[in-house]
């Protein structure tokens, strides 16, 4: 090991750090080439995302489902499947929230937000547990038909929006019928964010605690990394990968519901914005650690919010985030490479470069290299 | 046209879909035949969804500033190589993973495509020519089911050709060591990671010249809208066809047939539920992917190194 133990909490930070600020070097690059001054496309993604007030609300309200849709990716991850199909959990769970809130029960209204919460944390589960079904059951790659199934979902939202729960009054933008404002959830205690954050927050300090601290958090640890020593233990491992999978689902689906409840008012294909997607870029960013997920999600929320400000002062196409995003996870994933190599000064003694430090998280490298 | 459909009745429908699905299962194939490559060699490269768009804008946008949808098709070869270059050299650093890697360039390549290509979404760039092969009949449904485009053919060639390459060359025999086992590989003295590069690269060709065919045939023009998944399908497509190639054409235009469905049913003055039809082929993928998998075993024919069967 080149990497003595006492140094790997410093590796983990510096790497993914490194690799983000390199992302950032070549999108310098890569805008300036484009004919964009750099130095103020910088100034402008700062002011936009955390400049203000104002820019800070736009990217907490844009992190909250971000935090959600990346632990759709880190739980599954951390039993060693890749999930990216939360985009489909998602808008699900916002179809669910909205037809339960429309056409639910009526009365007080917090039984009521309860249960549309609750049908769109069981419509994602349903829906991701299902790719970890087909894994363990069929042997289907998950990653696949987890994407297969998100654009089903979509087409499902589509087909609900503009059909049979069309409400004859929205005519511009095909919807369901709206919840109402009694329904809508409220702030954030001591921020002027919708209470999904607080939600969001919440559950990933849970996530966090629970794979970290408990005896459920280390059996997902072992099902990740070595299969076949979680069957030696005695471990059901089909059971842990559907319940990771169903667990990721769930928080999917439930940023879904929150949208619907304290954004939209109604499901409909606003709902499409690519959080599921930006959420694959969070887990792995946050290197599937869960507490991580929430500043990662924060950072890529506060970028997303400040690509209508690079739209309006500089002209540029709304996709420059997505390509700053791009590089972002491309030299995450190559910096990998890094663990274990970079060498501090007390590591003189290192011998064997190549070989690996001691695997704390599961990623998904020594995950999909175990022989089944 | 209106008289035509109406005394064809409800056989526009399956003539639709015939037409279509020789349409529709283009990008599938040269896609899916490209991964086949990939794969062949022990990796999976996830990212020709993103490879395919790029394909698309830089086919669309080379066919508007030279007045040629042939240089857009290079061109779109070319781009699709070069990030097919960039999925292999990352993959081969260590502990570096194939998929994620995949799912990153996808990303990336959407997002990068999207950028350079906000200007090309207005202009008409000149399309590829048909090949008339329905010039015999007087109805036109008929001659635009025949109408059919210079890829497809070239495609069917290149199924065959690989089926026999496979098998018969050198380069065939050495690739599909390479995947079954590099360390047989590396005693027999072949250079893994070249081959791995070289099999990349060519996937990330094939897919350019699939997203090309989408921009510059059908539909013909460039939107961010212009892929829904066909790079990813043709992956799901590749197993499906258990890594051979001729399978991969019958696969695609099964493919195709079930995505020109909706908008042939649409045609014909079927629209409810449309937005579920658009959704067979995913459904499609799901079933067969269900239909062909099996947790006892892996998967016949699958190479050895692939990561996606393990």
């Amino acid at each position: 090991m080149s990497t003595p133990r006492s140094f790997e909490w410093l590796e983990r930070i510096l790497i993914p750090v490194g690799a983000v600020l390199a992302a950032m070097l070549l999108f310098a690059l890569f805008v300036g080439l484009a004919g964009y001054p750099p130095l103020e496309v910088f100034e402008l993604l700062y002011k936009g995302g955390f400049g203000s007030s104002f820019s800070w609300n736009n990217t907490l309200q844009r992190a909250a489902p971000l935090i959600l849709t990346g632990l759709a990716v880190a739980i599954p991850a951390r039993a060693g499947l890749v999930i990216i199909g939360g985009e489909g959990a998602l808008v699900l769970g916002g179809l669910a929230a909205a037809i339960v809130g429309v056409w639910g029960l009526g009365g007080p209204a917090l039984p009521v937000q309860l249960a549309m919460l609750l049908a769109a944390t069981l419509a994602g589960a349903l829906w991701i547990g299902l790719c970890g079904w087909l894994r363990h059951a069929r042997g289907v790659n998950e990653t696949i038909s987890s994407l297969l199934l998100a654009y089903i979902g979509i087409a499902l939202l589509n087909h609900f929006v503009e059909g049979p729960l069309k409400d004859p009054a929205s005519l511009n933008k095909p919807s369901t019928a709206p919840i109402g404002d009694t329904l809508m959830l409220g702030m954030t205690p001591g921020f002027d964010v919708h209470l999904g954050l607080g939600i969001g927050v919440v559950v990933a300090l849970f996530a966090w605690v629970v794979t970290r601290f408990t005896t459920a958090g280390f059996a997902l640890q072992v099902v990740g990394g070595n299969p076949r020593a979680a069957q030696l233990a005695g471990l059901r491992t089909g059971a842990w990968l559907i319940g990771a999978c169903a667990a990721g689902g769930a928080a999917a689906g439930l940023a879904g519901g929150i949208e619907v409840a304290a954004v939209h008012g109604a499901a409909n294909s606003l709902l499409i914005v690519g959080y599921g997607y930006a959420g694959i870029l969070v887990a792995f960013m946050a290197r599937h650690n869960p507490l991580a997920v929430i500043p990662v999600a924060i950072l890529i929320g506060g970028i997303n919010a400040a690509g209508g400000m690079l739209q309006r002062r500089l002209d540029m196409p709304d996709a420059a985030v997505l390509v700053l995003q791009g590089m972002a996870f491309v030299l995450i994933l190559a910096s990998e490479t890094l663990y274990g190599r970079i060498k501090f000064k007390r590591a003189a003694k290192a011998t064997a470069p190549a070989v690996t430090t001691t695997v704390t998280a599961p990623t998904i490298a020594t995950a999909s290299g175990e022989k089944v | 046209m209106n008289e035509t459909a109406q005394t064809l009745g409800l056989w526009s429908i399956p003539l639709a879909v015939i037409g279509g699905a020789i349409r529709v299962s283009t990008p599938f194939l040269l896609v899916s035949l490209g991964e086949c490559i990939t794969e062949k060699s022990g990796r999976i490269n996830l990212g020709l969804e993103g490879i395919l768009v790029m394909g698309a804008m830089a086919a669309y946008g080379t066919s508007l500033a030279t007045g040629s949808p042939w240089i857009g098709l290079w061109v779109a070869a070319l781009v699709g190589a070069a990030f097919g270059l960039l999925h292999a050299a990352l993959c081969s650093l260590k502990k570096v993973n194939d998929i994620a890697i995949g799912i990153a360039i996808m990303m990336f390549g959407t997002g990068l495509a999207f950028f350079l290509g906000k200007p090309y979404i207005q202009p008409k760039a000149p399309n590829l020519p048909a090949i008339e092969l329905g010039a015999w009949s007087d109805s036109p449904p008929v001659q635009a089911a025949l109408a059919i485009n210079p890829l497809f053919p070239a495609g069917i060639a290149l199924a065959i050709f690989l089926h026999w390459a496979f098998r018969n060359t050198a380069w065939g025999l050495k690739l599909r060591v390479v995947g079954d086992s590099g360390d047989a590989a590396l005693a027999l003295g072949i250079r893994v990671l070249r081959m791995r590069v070289v099999a990349t690269m060519l996937g990330g060709a094939l897919s350019g010249l699939g997203g090309a065919f989408l921009s510059l045939y059908y539909p013909g023009s460039w939107n961010e809208a212009l892929s829904s998944g066909q790079g990813l399908m043709a992956v799901a497509l590749v197993i499906f066809a258990r890594w051979e190639p001729i399978r991969c054409l019958w696969a695609a235009l099964l493919f195709g047939g079930a995505g020109a469905l909706g908008p042939a049913l649409q045609a014909a003055g079927i629209s409810s539920g449309y937005h579920l039809f658009n959704a067979a082929p995913y459904v499609l993928t799901l079933v067969i992917l269900i239909a062909s998998c099996s947790p006892k075993r892996s998967l016949q024919g699958a190479p050895g190194e692939l990561s996606l069967t393990r």
